[in-house]
C-alpha cells in the first residue's frame, strides 16, 4: 500500500482543519449560535443575487456564491473529516493498537472544537435530533442485520434479565443515591429534586450499543460475552425510553402515585412489544417485496434500507422503541430477504451498511469531543465525582447479583471473568448525552450540571475502561473468537444434534426448548417461507443451501487465487474421490487395465483444466468486497463442475485406456479483443469457451463402456483436432486464455502451447505402453 | 400407579440415582413416562416409540428409536439390538442428554463428552463395525434431507461425499492415490466434532416438574 508521510498527514489534517474553522459557524448546531461569516462578505453575494443593479456592473466572469451550498458543504466537510480520521488513524498501527479508536476521534473531536473556540466562533453541538434521526439508525440496523439469531436467542433470557432488571437497578440505585449526596451537600444541590435525580439516573444508567460496539469490536472478545453485552444494550432501549418518559412527565408535577408505577410498567410492555411489532411487520413487507424483485436487481438493497427506516419513524412517531424496531425489522426481514437477492445486492446491503456505520460512529465520536469544548458546563465536584462511583460501584453489583441469579437457570453458568468481562464493558455513550441535551432547562435548573456530569462518566467509560479493556482481557485469559470457519460436517451434526434432542423431548414428554424451536422451523418452512421467498428457493432444506453457499463460495476462491494448481482448503487436492470410494473388485478383463498412476494424471489433468477454465476476474481492491461474476455463469461453472466430477468417476471405475480430443486453442489477440469489449460477461463466455469437450472414445471394439460429454464448446466452430500416432488419439488442451489487462506474472503459465497429455495406444502389450508417452504434461 | 409386580421403592431408585446421575424426582417422573410409553407393562417395545405423535414429523426418526435398542449404549458392553428395553435401559439411555453438573472437574467433563460423542457415532455407526463408512454416512444425510421433498438423493451423495472428503483430510492429511480411508473412526469423529462443544449442547432440560399431564 501507500504509505502516506506523517507530514502529509499532518498538511492534509491541518487544511481540512483550517477549512472547518473558516466556515465554522455552528450550522449543525444550535440555533442560538452566531451566524457569522467571516469569509463570505455582504454586499457580494448580493450584487450576484439579484437581477436588478442600480447601476450597470461588468459582467461578473466569476462569482463566489458559499450561501447556496453551504449546508451540503459542511456536512461534507464534516464527513470527510470523519473518514481522514480514521485512515490516519490506521496507518499508525501502534498507536491504534493500543488506544481505542473511539478515543483518539474524541481527542480529535476535542481539538477541532478547541480550535474552533479559538478563533471565536461557537462550536457545532451534537443535536439530539440529527443524532437520533440520522446517526444513530445506521449503527443500530448493522448490528440489528447481521444479529447472530442463534446464539441471541440461546441466551435471551440473560440478556433481558440484565437488560430490564439490570438497568432498572443501576438507575434507581444511582438516583436514589444521589439524591441523598445532593441533601446531604446542602446549599449548591439541595435543589435537584428526587424525580431529576432519579431522571438523572435513568439516562445514565443505560449501557450504550456504540461505544459498546466500538470497543467490543477490536477486543475479538468470545461471542457468549459479545452478545451478552451488547444484546444488553440494545435491548436496554425500551427501559431507558421509559423511565426517561415517565420521570420527564411528572417532574412538573412533582410527585408520583402508585397508579404511576403501573401505568409505566404497562408502557414498558408496549414501547418494547409495540417497537418489536412494528419492526416485524416492515420486515415482512421487506420480506414479501424482495421476493418480486428479480427483475430490478439494482434497488434491492434500497428496500432493505427503506422498510428499516421507516420501521425506525414509525416507531418514533409513537415513542415506542426505535431500536428494538430496527432490531426485529433487520433480524425478521433477514433470512427471507437473502434467500431472495442476488449476490451482488448482498454485497451492497453488507458494505452500505458498514460503511453508513463506520461514517456515523465516527461522527458521533468526533461530536461528542467537540461538544465538550462547547458546553455549557456547570462542574460540581461532588456531584461529579459521586455520579461517577455510583455508576461504578451500581453497575458491578448490579452484574454480581444478577449473575448469582441467573446461573441457576442457566445450563453454561457464567463465570467471575466473564462477570468482570460484562461489568466492566457496561460503557455510556452519546445517547445519554443527547437524552440529557434534550432536557428543557425550565424544567431542569441543573441540567448544565447533568450535562457535565455525563460528559465526565462517558468519558471515563471510553477512555479509561475502552482502553484497558484490552490489556485485561489478554491478563485475565479471557477466551477469544474463534475464527474457525464453520465445515460442512459442523453443520451437518448440528442439525443432526437438533432433530436428536427433539425427538428425546418428545419421547420424554415435556415440551422443551427444543421442541417449540422445532415446532417454529416447520411452521417457518410450510407457511412463510412459501409467501415470503420467490421461487423454488424456498423448498431448499437448510443443509443443502449450505453446501450450495459452501460450493460457491470455493468456487470463488478458486477464482480468486487465479486458478491455479492450488485448490482450496476445503477441498484438498490430496484427498479425492478415489480415497474414499469403496474399492471394486479388478474386472476381469482381457485388455490391459490403467495403471493407478495413469488414472491420477488423468484426473489431475481434468480438474487443472477446469481450474484454468476459471480466469481470474479482476477484484475491486476492497478488503473483503470480492468481483462478483455474473451471476448466471457461475451457476454454469458449478454445472460443469459437477459434470467434472461425474466424469472423474466414471473414468475411475473404467478400466480401459481412453482417447480424448480437444479443440484448438483460442490465439491470444482473440482473446484479448473479446475481453475488453465487455468485462462483465466475458466471464460467462471465456468458460463456456475454453472448458474442454472431452469426447472419450474408446477405440477397442470390445470395451463396452464409452463416456460422452456434451460438447460445450460447439459455437465458437472450433473443430476438435484429431491426429492419429500409433492407433492411439491425442487430448490438446487450449492453451488458458487469462485476461492481460493488468496480470503480467501468470503469462509464463499461459503462453505454454498446446499441452499433449497422454496417449493411450490400443495395445494388447500390458507393459509397452508404460514409458511412452509419459511426457510433463503441466507445469 | 398401575399393576406392577414390583413396585419402584426407594432402594431402586437410589441405585438407579447413583448409576445414572439424575435426581430422585426426575427418575420418578421418567418412570411415569415409561409407564405411560409402555402401556403399564415392563418392558417398552419399539412399536410403543412409534406412537408417539410428535415423532412423526422428525426425519431421524427410526435412528433415535434404534438408539433406545441400541446394546451398546447400556454401558453394560454390550452388542447387537435387543427388541425390548427395561426402564434401567430407558433411563441409562436418557441419561446422556443430562447437563453436566456444575462442579466437575475437567477429566469428568472429558469423560462425560466422550460418552455423548460415543452415543452419536452408535448412531451413524449401524453396523457395529467401528466406524461410519461412506455408505452409512450417506444415509445420515439421506435422512437428514429425507422430510425435504425429492430434492435428489444425487446432492445428499454429494454433500455426504463433500463432508467424508473433509473428514479423511482433517483427519489424515494428504494421502496417496491408491490409499483407501476406511471410514470415520471414534478419534477422526471426536476430532471434527471438536469446535462443536457438545457437552453443551447435548442436553435436556430435565424439569423436576411432572410433565405427563402436558403431553398427549
Amino acid at each position: 500500500g501507500q504509505i502516506i508521510s506523517p507530514v502529509m498527514e499532518l498538511k492534509m489534517f491541518l487544511l481540512v482543519l483550517g477549512l472547518l474553522v473558516g466556515t465554522g459557524s455552528p450550522d449543525m448546531g444550535s440555533s442560538q449560535g452566531k451566524c457569522s461569516e467571516s469569509l463570505v462578505q455582504g454586499p457580494q453575494t448580493q450584487e450576484n443575487r439579484t437581477h436588478t443593479t442600480h447601476s450597470k456592473k461588468p459582467f461578473p466572469v466569476l462569482s463566489f456564491g458559499y450561501d447556496y451550498v453551504r449546508l451540503p458543504f459542511e456536512i461534507s466537510l464534516w464527513v470527510l473529516l470523519a473518514s481522514l480520521m480514521k485512515l490516519g488513524f490506521h496507518l499508525m498501527p501502534r498507536l491504534s493498537s493500543i488506544v481505542p479508536e473511539s478515543c483518539l476521534l474524541i481527542v480529535v473531536g476535542l481539538l477541532v472544537g478547541g480550535l474552533i473556540k479559538l478563533v471565536g466562533e461557537a462550536p457545532p453541538v451534537l443535536e439530539s435530533n440529527i443524532f437520533f434521526l440520522y446517526l444513530l439508525p445506521p449503527i443500530i440496523l448493522d448490528a440489528g442485520y447481521f444479529l447472530p439469531i442463534r446464539q441471541f436467542t440461546e441466551n435471551l433470557g440473560t440478556i433481558l434479565m440484565f437488560a430490564v432488571v439490570g438497568t432498572l437497578w443501576n438507575a434507581f440505585f444511582v438516583g436514589g443515591l444521589l439524591y441523598g449526596v445532593c441533601q446531604l451537600e446542602g446549599h449548591r444541590l439541595v435543589t435537584v429534586d428526587l424525580l431529576s435525580c432519579l431522571l438523572f439516573g435513568s439516562i445514565i444508567s443505560a449501557v450504550d450499543p456504540v461505544a459498546v460496539l466500538a470497543v467490543f469490536e477490536e477486543i475479538h472478545i468470545n461471542e457468549l460475552l459479545h452478545i451478552l453485552v451488547f444484546g444488553e444494550s440494545l435491548l436496554n432501549d425500551a427501559v431507558t425510553v421509559v423511565l426517561y418518559h415517565l420521570f420527564e412527565e411528572f417532574s412538573s408535577v412533582g410527585t408520583i402515585t402508585v397508579t404511576d408505577v403501573l401505568l409505566g410498567i404497562v408502557c414498558f410492555l408496549v414501547v418494547s412489544l409495540g417497537g418489536i411489532v412494528v419492526g416485524a411487520i416492515y420486515g415482512i413487507l421487506a420480506a414479501f417485496t424482495s421476493r418480486f424483485t428479480s427483475h430490478t436487481r439494482v434497488i434491492e438493497p434500497l428496500f432493505v434500507f427503506l422498510y428499516s427506516y421507516m420501521a425506525y419513524l414509525s416507531a418514533e412517531v409513537f415513542h415506542l422503541s426505535g431500536i428494538m424496531a430496527l432490531i426485529a425489522c433487520g433480524a425478521v426481514m433477514r433470512p427471507y430477504v437473502e434467500a431472495n437477492i442476488s449476490h451482488k445486492s448482498h454485497t451492497t446491503i453488507k458494505y452500505f451498511l458498514k460503511m453508513w456505520s463506520s461514517v456515523s460512529d465516527t461522527l458521533i465520536f468526533i461530536f461528542l469531543g467537540v461538544s465538550t469544548v462547547a458546553g455549557p458546563h456547570e462542574w460540581n465536584w461532588i456531584f461529579v465525582v459521586a455520579t461517577l462511583i455510583f455508576c461504578l460501584v451500581a453497575r458491578v453489583l448490579g452484574v454480581v447479583g444478577l449473575t448469582f441469579v441467573i446461573n441457576k437457570f442457566r445450563i453454561v453458568k457464567l463465570t467471575s471473568k466473564d462477570q468482570f468481562i460484562i461489568a466492566y464493558g457496561g460503557l455510556r455513550g452519546a445517547i445519554a448525552f443527547s437524552l440529557v441535551y434534550l432536557l428543557n432547562t425550565d424544567h431542569f435548573p441543573k441540567r448544565n450540571m447533568f450535562l457535565t456530569a455525563i460528559i465526565t462518566v462517558i468519558f471515563f467509560t471510553v477512555f479509561v475502561q475502552g482502553m484497558t479493556i484490552r490489556p485485561l482481557v489478554d491478563l485475565l485469559a479471557v477466551k477469544k473468537k474463534q475464527e474457525t470457519k464453520r465445515s460442512i460436517n459442523e453443520e451437518i451434526h448440528t442439525q443432526f444434534l437438533d432433530h436428536l434432542l427433539t425427538g428425546i423431548e418428545d419421547i420424554c414428554g415435556h415440551y422443551g426448548h427444543h421442541h417449540w424451536k422445532d415446532k417454529l422451523n416447520r411452521f417457518n418452512k410450510k407457511y412463510v417461507k412459501k409467501c415470503l421467498i420467490a421461487g423454488e428457493r424456498s423448498k431448499e432444506p437448510q443443509l443443502i443451501a449450505f453446501y450450495h453457499k459452501m460450493e460457491m463460495k470455493q468456487a470463488i476462491e478458486l477464482v480468486e487465487s487465479g486458478g491455479g494448481s492450488k485448490l482450496p482448503s476445503a477441498m484438498p487436492s490430496t484427498v479425492s474421490m478415489q480415497n474414499i470410494q469403496p474399492k471394486k473388485p479388478p474386472q476381469d478383463r482381457a485388455l490391459p487395465q490403467l495403471s493407478k498412476a495413469r488414472e491420477e494424471e488423468i484426473r489431475k489433468i481434468l480438474r487443472t483444466n477446469l481450474q484454468r477454465t476459471r480466469q481470474r476476474l479482476r477484484s475491486y481492491n476492497r478488503h473483503t468486497l470480492i468481483a462478483d461474476p455474473y451471476e448466471d455463469g457461475w451457476n454454469e461453472i458449478l454445472i460443469k463442475r459437477k459434470k467434472m466430477k461425474e466424469l472423474e468417476k466414471k473414468i475411475s471405475q473404467m478400466n480401459n485406456y481412453l482417447t480424448v480430443p480437444a479443440p484448438p486453442p483460442d490465439s491470444p489477440t482473440i482473446a484479448r479483443a473479446r475481453l475488453a469489449s465487455d468485462p462483465q460477461a466475458w466471464g460467462l463466455k471465456s468458460a463456456t469457451e475454453s472448458i474442454p469437450s472431452i469426447k472419450v472414445d474408446l477405440a477397442s471394439p470390445q470395451s463396452p463402456e464409452s463416456v460422452n460429454i456434451v460438447d460445450e464448446i460447439g459455437m465458437k466452430g472450433s473443430q476438435p483436432k484429431v491426429s492419429e500416432e500409433g492407433g492411439g488419439l491425442t487430448m490438446k488442451v487450449p492453451s488458458p486464455t487469462k485476461p492481460r489487462k493488468d496480470q503480467t506474472t501468470d503469462e509464463d503459465n499461459d503462453k505454454e502451447p498446446q499441452q499433449r497429455l497422454m496417449r493411450c495406444l490400443s495395445d494388447p502389450g500390458p507393459a509397452a505402453e508404460e514409458e511412452d508417452e509419459d511426457e510433463p504434461f503441466l507445469h | 400407579m398401575g399393576s406392577f409386580q414390583s413396585l419402584p421403592d426407594d432402594h431402586q431408585y437410589r441405585t438407579l440415582s447413583q448409576k445414572t446421575g439424575f435426581s430422585l424426582e426426575q427418575i420418578a417422573i421418567l418412570h411415569n413416562r415409561f409407564k405411560q410409553l409402555s402401556q403399564n407393562e415392563e418392558t417398552l417395545w419399539r412399536d410403543d416409540l412409534k406412537t408417539i405423535q410428535d415423532l412423526e414429523s422428525n426425519p431421524i426418526r427410526s435412528q433415535i428409536i434404534e438408539a433406545f435398542f441400541d446394546s451398546r449404549n447400556f454401558q453394560k458392553d454390550g452388542v447387537g439390538s435387543v427388541e425390548e428395553i427395561g426402564f434401567e435401559e430407558f433411563l441409562t439411555v436418557m441419561s446422556y442428554f443430562r447437563a453436566p453438573p456444575q462442579n466437575i472437574t475437567v477429566e469428568q467433563r472429558e469423560e462425560m463428552r466422550r460418552a455423548k460423542l460415543r452415543f452419536l457415532f452408535n448412531m451413524h455407526d449401524t453396523d457395529n463395525d467401528g466406524t461410519i463408512t461412506l455408505e452409512e454416512y450417506r444415509h445420515v444425510v439421506e435422512e437428514l434431507l429425507s422430510r425435504s421433498g425429492a430434492l435428489g438423493r444425487e446432492t445428499a451423495k454429494g454433500i455426504a461425499d463433500a463432508a467424508m472428503l473433509e473428514v479423511a483430510s482433517i483427519s489424515v492429511g494428504p494421502m496417496a492415490p491408491d490409499e483407501f480411508y476406511e471410514g470415520i473412526t471414534f478419534e477422526h469423529f471426536l476430532k471434527i466434532l471438536n469446535g462443536v462443544e457438545i457437552e453443551m449442547r447435548m442436553h435436556i432440560h430435565f424439569l423436576n416438574m411432572d410433565a405427563t399431564v402436558l403431553c398427549k
